[in-house]
């Protein structure tokens, strides 16, 4: 299937890794990507928080482009971007906003039957690899299973809210990530706070606020018993790795250690994919001793496996 | 601490206004306190949200417009998602932001100013630039100090590059702000 | 004939938009008219005294009152015409205030409106016949559907008054949900205490016939001559032999069977008697456990039952029984709450409902009355209690509030402290609503003497994490409206207070007994002032949470008003029928059969007439639906008081003048 892939902004900066893991997780699991040609930020909060009209215009800006992809949709990694994207399109499908929006642009968005924009539909990657390609073609593909790490999904604010809009999992108790890391081998333990907020982008004003969100994440991941976190947004990535040192300092708790994945990460481990396709050197909290940990259990797994062929052959 | 006189504070347009631009009816709400109950900004408040959204059903402007908790708001939805009346709280919320905006309320300017410095950089390259936002912000207000403790490690891992992306299109988003500054004045 | 009018005020509610004194004037041109005046208040006493007066001074022979809906004051005013000799069905109403002066504010527009629906009464009125009513039998038997307190209480009073109760109960023993409840607010009386001599007075009494394990199947016939047909689902245990003695329960291997009983917070064994007082006290095998019926091993309990009841090949039975009355006393069930995905949705042991906790703290109940948490046997220091879930949430759709959940939480809290004296417990509410009697003051006491936190506010998440020992914790996040703060309480357990809906299958029973219920399952009354234990449907009688959500003082206090419903209804030696009943013109007639086919009540029956065949109404059964006459392709068969005639005088009424 063919995707208008839209990247966000972050995408360049403080989450190569989730760009390079996306692109090489969707092209191994046969996801059809065209980057949408120009694109422009979508604004993020700081354009919703002043302007609907506003964030509205940047984001049908980026429809209109995606338009000439003839692609089906556009797919997002970040679920900021998807849901902004998202939230023009459903707006824009009242006559009345959708003009207030095509005063700001150079050219006048498409109208459908009913006056409203006509536009394309947004989903976010993790959605499109959920709904379109499946689980159980995520597991099919792989070959090195997690070996039963123990992880905590965390989905953050914006992937299934608000409920009306998003259209994916459950607001309060999504699973997608769940699953997913299921299909891979990670043991996935109960975390009631998946979709807690992480503090956003208010580290900027002032590092407090998701220094003590993200703390009390990290705090329960760690005391459910998590050897990792697994994330699909740059934001929450930020303030759960970048800031953990931080955020321990901020919530009073000694560093927690947890490494914190993107999930197309850990999809590209278990898929076997090469190193560029995970660049997991861009993380700030130090994967490598799990990562060695699981390369242990593996190799006590298939020797174990091994005797016991062995002892079966010799009893036969 | 002055007295509220119910009868003249009372601004049932401020309230109906509120209504229409967000498309909620907030007479609904009967102060549960869920919304606060779950508000991860609810710590660094200095209004609680049920306490704002009892404000608006009461009329009171001020109250209601002028608190920081409007900026501190983290737009996640936590609110709307457990509303047992189903008020989208998250978008009264967005609302008096705009509202407070205009009639120059603001309560907290480094979080505008923060914002205002993310729409610049939109405004010229057409796209966002973590460090150009953030060196923007930090020359804007002189704060955000804090955020130097994660530089170093953002430098090392490469994560933040010096030289922002510029799109081809930038006139074209340009104009999209323009239109805006000329609609609003 | 000789018609006279009266046009009411209604005080203010219909003069203050209708000229009635005009009404009146413009009645007096219509033809027939001989009498018409406007009155302040018809339906008082000189009002109704004006009316007998105005008939013997005119010799009037029909009557129009212009006023109020006929649901208000058609009887009042049928009695009026027949006190001055009249026949009753030689009266008319216009309702001129809900469909005339409550609607609309243009004084000259109403007033007009209002003359022509008295234009309308007149021409029916013209065209009526003195009606007459039939006499028929009654089975003075009453049945009962539901064994909870309401309908314990029902049956009683009505056996006690020598009538004859057929009572039907769901599960395998009676009680309902009081039987599982450890006390009783605000009194802290040990609710079996109180409760187990009623059911052990229904096990007693001659006249209660008692049905368990079993539900109504069908409802047919009507007010005075109803026919049940009850299902008796198959307990594979012979009642007649089975003594209660429980070894069978004993021995049963199956011991992973969920406690329905103890609201699954413990298991039983596949053959079980729910608790030691049960009313029958009797085994029922659960068949979807039990190793013989399901594999055809085991057999266990039939080798050890001593007087050889066991029945493993046992099949549902239907029985017959002809009652003049039903008492539906149905009760109530919880909302589901797992919606709450916010509370864990059911994923957290140790968040558990308030009648799981019942069960928890009673001596009877599986942890012999010690409150441990079910997650690791834990005592609780911090319980946290949290107020109306499933209740007044429109996010859930469920707007109500569920009435007695404020004072059930008191109980629990003060029986919290009684159990563990070093515990905390904390309410979160919206609101107390506590006005019975002795009610607030107990919520009080809670307060003030036990030291229960009281904290205003909904609770948004609870969200368990592991403590530092190892040991579960549960932090429930919630608000202090009043403080105006979020405040947080890291809890060892959480008792939800989840309100009440219909019980499971309430709207299907409705139909059964052709009365009307609400969303919630909750069945209506027939005037939510006046006749509050009533249905719509003659004979048909409500009793306790069945009808909407009310404690156990209300449910008994209207277990025993629907019984003297039911006395009042026995205490006549024959009931008179409704007359607006369908009439065959046996001249039409081609005794096609269809309406014989149609009729819901099974009241037309074909006879032969001078060798013909015709169709004839049992008078006595019709209920005047008027199916029949939709049906009929010669128009042969009418509903008295509602002919065709009639009807299109009404409406050339309106549209022809």
């Amino acid at each position: 299937m063919k995707y208008a892939y839209y990247p966000g902004c972050s995408g360049h900066g403080t989450s190569v890794e989730y760009e390079a893991s996306t692109r090489a997780v969707c092209n191994a699991l046969n996801m059809d990507l065209v980057e949408i040609e120009d694109w422009n930020c979508c604004g993020s909060t700081p354009a919703h928080s002043v302007s609907h009209e506003l964030s509205g215009a940047l984001a049908a800006r980026n429809l209109m482009q995606a338009a000439k992809t003839g692609a089906d949709c556009v797919i997002s990694p970040c679920p900021s971007c998807s849901s902004n994207l998202k939230m023009a399109r459903y707006r824009m499908q009242k006559p009345a906003f959708k003009a207030k929006v095509d005063e700001l642009l150079d050219a006048p968005t498409p109208a459908n039957a009913d006056g409203g924009a006509d536009l394309m539909e947004t989903y976010s990657v993790l959605q499109a690899i959920v709904e379109n390609v499946g689980v159980e073609n995520v597991a099919s593909r792989v070959t090195y299973p997690l070996e039963g790490i123990k992880v905590v999904t965390y989905y953050g604010c914006l992937l299934s809210r608000p409920a009306h809009v998003a259209k994916f999992d459950d607001p309060e108790n999504p699973v997608s990530l769940d699953n997913i890391m299921k299909a891979l081998g990670a043991e996935v333990l109960p975390f009631a706070l998946k979709t807690e907020c992480c503090g956003a982008a208010m580290g900027i004003p002032d590092v407090n606020i998701p220094g003590s969100l993200s703390g009390r994440i990290l705090d329960t991941a760690k005391a459910v018993g998590a050897e990792a976190v697994v994330t699909a947004c740059p934001l929450c990535h930020m303030n759960l790795d970048l800031r953990q040192r931080q955020a321990a300092r901020i919530s009073k708790k000694s560093f927690f250690g947890l490494p914190v994945f993107y999930y197309t990460q850990l999809i590209a481990l278990a898929f076997g994919l090469p190193k560029n396709a995970m660049r997991l050197d861009k993380l700030a909290v130090n994967p490598y001793p799990l990562l060695d940990k699981i390369a242990e259990r593996r190799k006590a797994r298939v020797s174990a496996e091994l005797e016991a062929m062995k002892a079966a052959g010799a009893a036969s | 601490m002055n007295i509220t006189r119910l009868d003249k504070a009372k601004d049932l347009k401020f309230k109906h206004q509120v209504e229409e631009e967000s498309g909620q009816n907030l007479s609904t709400c009967y102060q549960c306190g869920k919304c606060t109950a779950g508000c991860p900004g609810a710590q660094v408040y200095d209004r609680q949200v049920s306490q704002i959204m009892h404000a608006v059903q009461m009329g009171l402007k001020d109250e209601a417009l002028k608190n920081r908790s409007l900026w501190l708001c983290l737009s996640c939805s936590t609110c709307s998602a457990r509303c047992p009346n189903n008020i989208d709280v998250a978008a009264v919320m967005e609302t008096l932001r705009m509202m407070a905006r205009r009639e120059g309320l603001v309560q907290d300017r480094p979080i505008e100013s923060f914002w205002k410095a993310f729409l610049d950089t939109v405004h010229v390259t057409g796209r966002s630039y973590e460090l150009g936002v953030m060196a923007d912000y930090m020359g804007r207000t002189l704060r955000g100090w804090g955020n130097l403790e994660i530089a170093p490690m953002a430098l090392r891992k490469n994560k933040m590059p010096f030289i922002p992306s510029v799109i081809h299109g930038r006139e074209e988003v340009a104009r999209i702000f323009k239109r805006y500054a000329e609609k609003r004045s | 004939m000789k018609i006279g009018v009266f046009v009411c005020h209604c005080g203010s509610n219909i003069e203050a938009t209708v000229d009635t004194a005009t009404v009146a004037k413009i009645a007096l041109t219509y033809p027939d008219v001989v009498f018409a005046e406007d009155t302040m208040y018809t339906c008082s006493e000189p009002g109704q005294e004006n009316i007998v007066q105005a008939i013997k001074k005119h010799g009037l022979d029909g009557v129009v009152v212009a006023s109020c809906s006929p649901r208000m004051h058609e009887p009042t005013f049928r009695r009026t015409v027949e006190r001055a000799g009249l026949n009753r069905y030689m009266f008319e109403m216009a309702n001129i205030r809900e469909h005339v002066s409550w609607i609309g504010r243009d004084r000259e527009a109403n007033t007009n409106k209002a003359a022509e629906l008295v234009r309308l009464a007149v021409e029916k009125l013209r065209r009526n016949t003195p009606l007459y009513a039939k006499q028929f039998d009654v089975t003075k038997r009453v049945l009962v559907i539901g064994g909870g307190v309401a309908g314990i209480q029902a049956a009683l009073d009505a056996a006690d008054s020598g009538i004859g109760v057929v009572m039907v109960e769901r599960e395998s023993t009676i009680g309902g949900k009081m039987a599982k409840l450890d006390k009783t607010f605000p009194t802290i009386d040990c609710s079996s205490c109180v409760l187990a001599p009623k059911m052990v007075d229904v096990a007693q009494n001659p006249n209660i016939t008692l049905y368990a394990h079993s539900e109504v199947e069908s409802i047919s016939g009507f007010v005075g001559n109803f026919t049940v047909k009850i299902r008796k689902r198959a307990t594979y245990v012979d009642w007649d032999k089975c003594t209660g003695c429980g070894t069978c329960t004993e021995k049963c291997p199956t011991k992973n069977v969920p406690d329905a009983f103890n609201e699954d917070i413990s298991n039983c064994r596949a053959i079980n008697i729910p608790f030691p007082q049960a009313i029958p006290k009797k085994a029922t095998i659960n068949p979807d456990y039990c190793r013989k019926i399901k594999e055809g091993k085991c057999g266990v309990c039939a080798k050890v039952c001593p007087t050889g009841a066991i029945v493993y090949d046992m099949v549902d039975e239907i029985v017959e029984e002809k009652v003049g009355a039903i008492i539906a006393a149905t009760g109530y069930d919880l909302v589901d709450w797992t919606v709450y995905k916010e509370y864990g949705g059911g994923a957290y042991p140790d968040v558990i409902t308030s009648l799981q906790y019942e069960r928890m703290m009673s001596a009877s109940g599986p942890t012999g009355g010690h409150i441990h948490r079910p997650s690791d046997g834990m005592e609780p220091k911090n319980i946290v209690f949290i107020q109306c879930v499933g209740s007044r949430d429109c996010s859930i759709g469920r707007p109500y509030c569920s009435g007695f959940c404020c004072m059930y939480t008191a109980k629990q809290a003060i029986m919290t402290k009684d159990h563990l004296p070093d515990s905390e417990a904390f309410v979160f509410y919206m609101d107390i609503r506590a006005p019975g009697k002795m009610y607030d003051e107990f919520t009080r006491r809670a307060q003030e003497e036990y030291g229960v936190e009281y904290i205003r506010g909904r609770v948004s998440a609870i969200q368990p994490t592991v403590r530092p020992d190892g040991k579960v914790g549960y932090i429930v996040r919630g608000a202090d409206t009043l403080l105006g703060a979020p405040v947080e309480v890291d809890a060892d357990m959480v008792v939800l207070a989840v309100g009440v809906e219909g019980s499971k299958g309430a709207g299907n029973l409705a139909e059964k007994l052709r009365i009307s219920y609400d969303h919630f399952g909750f069945f209506m009354e027939s005037h939510v002032k006046l006749r509050p234990v009533e249905t719509n449907t003659a004979g048909v009688y409500l009793a306790g949470v069945c009808q909407g959500p009310k404690d156990i003082p209300a449910s008994v206090a209207q277990g025993s008003a629907a019984a003297a419903k039911v006395m009042a209804l026995f205490s006549k030696p024959k009931l008179e029928n409704d007359p607006q009943v369908s009439v065959v013109d046996i001249k039409r007639c081609v005794a096609c059969g269809k309406c014989i086919q149609v009729c819901p009540y099974q009241a037309i029956e074909e006879v032969e007439i001078r060798g013909q065949k015709k169709a004839h109404v049992i008078e006595t059964v019709c209920q005047g639906c008027g199916v029949c006459t939709a049906t009929c392709p010669q128009g042969a068969i009418q509903v008295a008081h509602f002919t065709d005639n009639q009807l299109l005088a009404e409406v050339n009424a309106l549209c022809l003048s």
